[in-house]
C-alpha cells in the first residue's frame, strides 16, 4: 500500500504540491488526472525518490520513504517500475538490450534466462520482431510499448506510467490502455497512471484522482468521480477542459 | 527609495541630493549584482567539486564497469587519433620553420632537434592534444549526456535503482586519464616527425644532428611533466563535460540547454587547461 500524507513541494516560490493527501491499495489501478502544470510528475517524481518534498510524507507498505538515505531508497525503486512520458528508452541500445537492461544490471541470472525474459517482454507488448531495432527506428506507440516491456521485466509490485499516451493517436492509445490493462491482469501490480485522457483512462482504472491546484480535491472510484458535484472535477470530466480563469488578466 | 528627493532646479540640474542618491542606488545595485554574480561562481564550483568527489568515490567501488570503460576509451582515444595525428604533424612542421630561422640567428641550428621535442614533450604536446580532444570529444560526451538528461534517460537510470554516476561518470573519467597521456605521446612524436620531414628533408639539417641533440638535450623529467600534465588535462576534460551534460537542466531546456551547456563545455575546459597548464607548468618546473 501506498499512502501519501500531506506533500508539500514548491520550486522557488512556486508552490507545485500543497499538502497531497492519497492513498492506493495494493494491486490497485489509480488514474491521477488534472491540468496540465498541476504537479502531476512532480508527485510521481517523489514516488521514485528524483524529487525530495519540503514536508510531508510518502509511506510504501508502511516505509516512510522520505526519511531514506539514497542509498537505502535503492530498495524501495526496486519495488517500482516506470514507463516515462516519452519512453526514455536508452537510445544507444537496440529495443532488446533495452529491455533486459535491468536484468543484465541488477540480477545475477544467466544469459539464457535474460534472453528468454527479453523475448517473453516482447512478446507481451506484442513487438516480437522488434528487438534489433533502435529507439530511432521505432514509432512513438512502440516506444511507449518497449518503455512498459522495460518497466515490468523485473516484476515490479508497482509500476508508474507518466502519461503513458500522451501524444499518440486515438487507436494507439486505445491499444496502450489495453496492454496496461492485459498486463495488470497478468502480473497484478500496482498501477499509479497520470493521465488526462477522459473518458478513456475511467475504463482500465479502479480508482481516479484529481490534482488540482496542488492538492487532491476528489478521489474515488470512476462512477464516483464521474457524477462528482466538485465544480473543478465536473469541468475538468465532462468537457477535459482545463482552468484557464485565472491566468486571464 | 528616496525617488521622491529626486528633484530638478528651474535651470534642469539635477538637485546635489538626488545626484547623491541616485548614486548610492547604483552603487547599491552594483554591488547586489557582483555579490549574486559571485555566490552563483562559488555556488558552481561547490557543485562541480562535490561532482568529482563523487565521481572519484566511484571508481574505486565496485561492481565496475569493464565494457563500458572500454567503449569510452574507444570514444575518447582511438576515434581521436585522426585528429591528433593531423594536428601533431602540423605542429612539428610549423615548429621546425619557426624555430630554424630564430635558432640560425643565434648560429644554433643545430640545437633544432632538442628544441622541437622540448616544446612538445612539456608543453605543446599535452596542452594541443587535450584542447583537440576537448573540441571533439568533450563537447560530444557533454551533448550526449546533456540529451540524456533531457529525455528522461538519466531519470530512468535513478528509477531502476541504477546510480548515473557509475554509468555515464565514471567510466569517462578514468577512459580520459588512460587515453590523453597516450594521446598526448603520440602528439609529440608524430611532432618530432614533422619536424624532422621540415627540419632536416626541406631545410637541409643532418638528420643525426636532429636526434642525437634530441638524446642529449631531452631528460625523463621532461617526458613526466607531459604525462602529468596530459592526465590532469584528461580529468579536467572528462569533469567538465560530464558535469555540464550532466546538469543541462541547470543551463537551460530542451535543445538550447543542451546547446549551451555543450558550448560552456569546451570554452571552460579550454580555459582550465591553460589555467592550470600555467600552474602545473611553474610547480614542475
Amino acid at each position: 500500500m501506498i499512502e501519501i500524507i500531506s506533500l508539500e513541494k514548491a520550486f522557488g516560490r512556486q508552490k507545485v504540491l500543497r499538502g497531497v493527501n492519497l492513498t492506493i491499495g495494493n494491486g490497485e489501478v489509480m488514474a491521477i488526472i488534472g491540468e496540465s502544470g498541476g504537479g502531476k510528475s512532480v508527485l510521481l517524481k517523489h514516488l521514485i525518490g528524483i524529487l525530495k518534498p519540503d514536508s510531508g510524507r510518502i509511506l510504501v507498505d508502511g516505509e516512510d520513504i522520505t526519511a531514506l538515505s539514497p542509498g537505502e531508497f535503492d530498495r524501495i525503486r526496486n519495488k517500482f517500475g516506470v514507463v516515462f512520458q516519452e519512453g526514455a528508452l536508452f537510445d544507444s541500445m537496440t529495443v532488446f538490450e533495452n529491455i533486459v537492461f535491468p536484468l543484465k544490471e541488477k540480477t545475477r541470472l544467466g544469459r539464457e534466462e535474460i534472453r528468454a525474459r527479453g523475448v517473453r517482454g516482447l512478446e507481451d507488448v506484442g513487438l516480437r520482431d522488434m528487438g534489433d531495432k533502435y529507439p530511432s527506428e521505432i514509432s512513438g506507440g512502440m516506444k511507449k510499448r518497449v518503455a512498459l516491456a522495460r518497466a515490468l521485466i523485473a516484476k515490479p509490485s508497482v509500476v508508474l506510467f507518466d502519461e503513458p499516451t500522451t501524444g499518440l493517436d486515438p487507436v494507439i492509445m486505445n491499444s496502450i490502455h489495453g496492454l496496461i490493462r492485459q498486463t495488470h491482469q497478468k502480473y497484478g501490480f500496482t498501477g499509479i497512471i497520470i493521465s488526462h485522457e477522459i473518458p478513456e483512462i475511467f475504463t482500465i482504472s479502479d480508482k481516479v484522482a484529481m490534482l488540482h491546484d496542488g492538492s487532491i480535491v476528489e478521489a474515488g472510484t470512476p462512477g464516483e468521480i464521474r457524477s462528482s458535484s466538485n465544480p473543478v472535477v465536473r469541468r475538468f470530466v465532462t468537457t477535459g477542459c482545463e482552468d484557464y480563469s485565472k491566468s486571464i488578466p | 527609495m528616496n525617488r521622491k528627493r529626486m528633484s530638478w532646479n528651474k535651470r534642469g540640474h539635477a538637485h546635489p541630493l538626488a545626484t547623491e542618491t541616485t548614486g548610492a542606488m547604483v552603487l547599491e545595485n552594483f554591488l547586489r549584482i557582483l555579490g549574486s554574480w559571485a555566490l552563483s561562481i562559488v555556488r558552481s564550483m561547490g557543485r562541480m567539486l562535490l561532482f568529482l568527489s563523487s565521481a572519484v568515490y566511484f571508481i574505486f567501488i565496485p561492481p565496475f564497469k569493464f565494457g563500458l570503460l572500454l567503449r569510452r576509451i574507444r570514444f575518447f582515444g582511438a576515434k581521436s587519433l585522426t585528429i591528433i595525428l593531423l594536428t601533431g604533424a602540423f605542429t612539428g612542421m610549423v615548429l621546425a620553420i619557426q624555430l630554424y630561422y630564430t635558432l640560425r640567428k643565434f648560429g644554433s641550428e643545430a640545437l633544432l632537434g632538442p628544441a622541437i621535442a622540448l616544446s612538445l614533450i612539456r608543453e605543446l604536446g599535452p596542452v594541443l592534444s587535450a584542447l583537440m580532444v576537448t573540441g571533439r570529444a568533450g563537447s560530444a560526451l557533454t551533448a550526449e549526456l546533456g540529451i540524456m538528461r533531457i529525455s528522461e534517460q538519466v531519470d530512468a537510470l535513478v528509477s531502476m535503482a541504477l546510480n548515473p554516476m557509475r554509468y555515464l561518470v565514471v567510466p569517462n573519467i578514468v577512459a580520459a586519464v588512460i587515453t590523453f597521456p597516450l594521446l598526448a605521446s603520440i602528439f609529440d612524436v608524430i611532432g618530432i616527425y614533422g619536424g624532422y620531414l621540415v627540419g632536416v628533408r626541406l631545410l637541409g639539417l643532418s638528420q643525426a644532428t636532429y636526434f642525437s641533440q634530441m638524446e642529449s638535450f631531452v631528460e625523463m623529467k621532461d617526458v613526466s611533466i607531459g604525462l602529468y600534465k596530459s592526465l590532469s588535462f584528461g580529468v579536467i576534460v572528462a569533469w567538465v563535460s560530464c558535469y555540464k551534460g550532466y546538469h543541462t537542466d541547470i543551463t537551460g531546456y530542451g535543445a538550447e540547454g543542451v546547446s549551451s551547456s555543450t558550448t560552456s563545455a569546451v570554452v571552460t575546459s579550454s580555459v582550465l587547461i591553460l589555467i592550470w597548464d600555467y600552474f602545473l607548468g611553474s610547480v614542475l618546473l
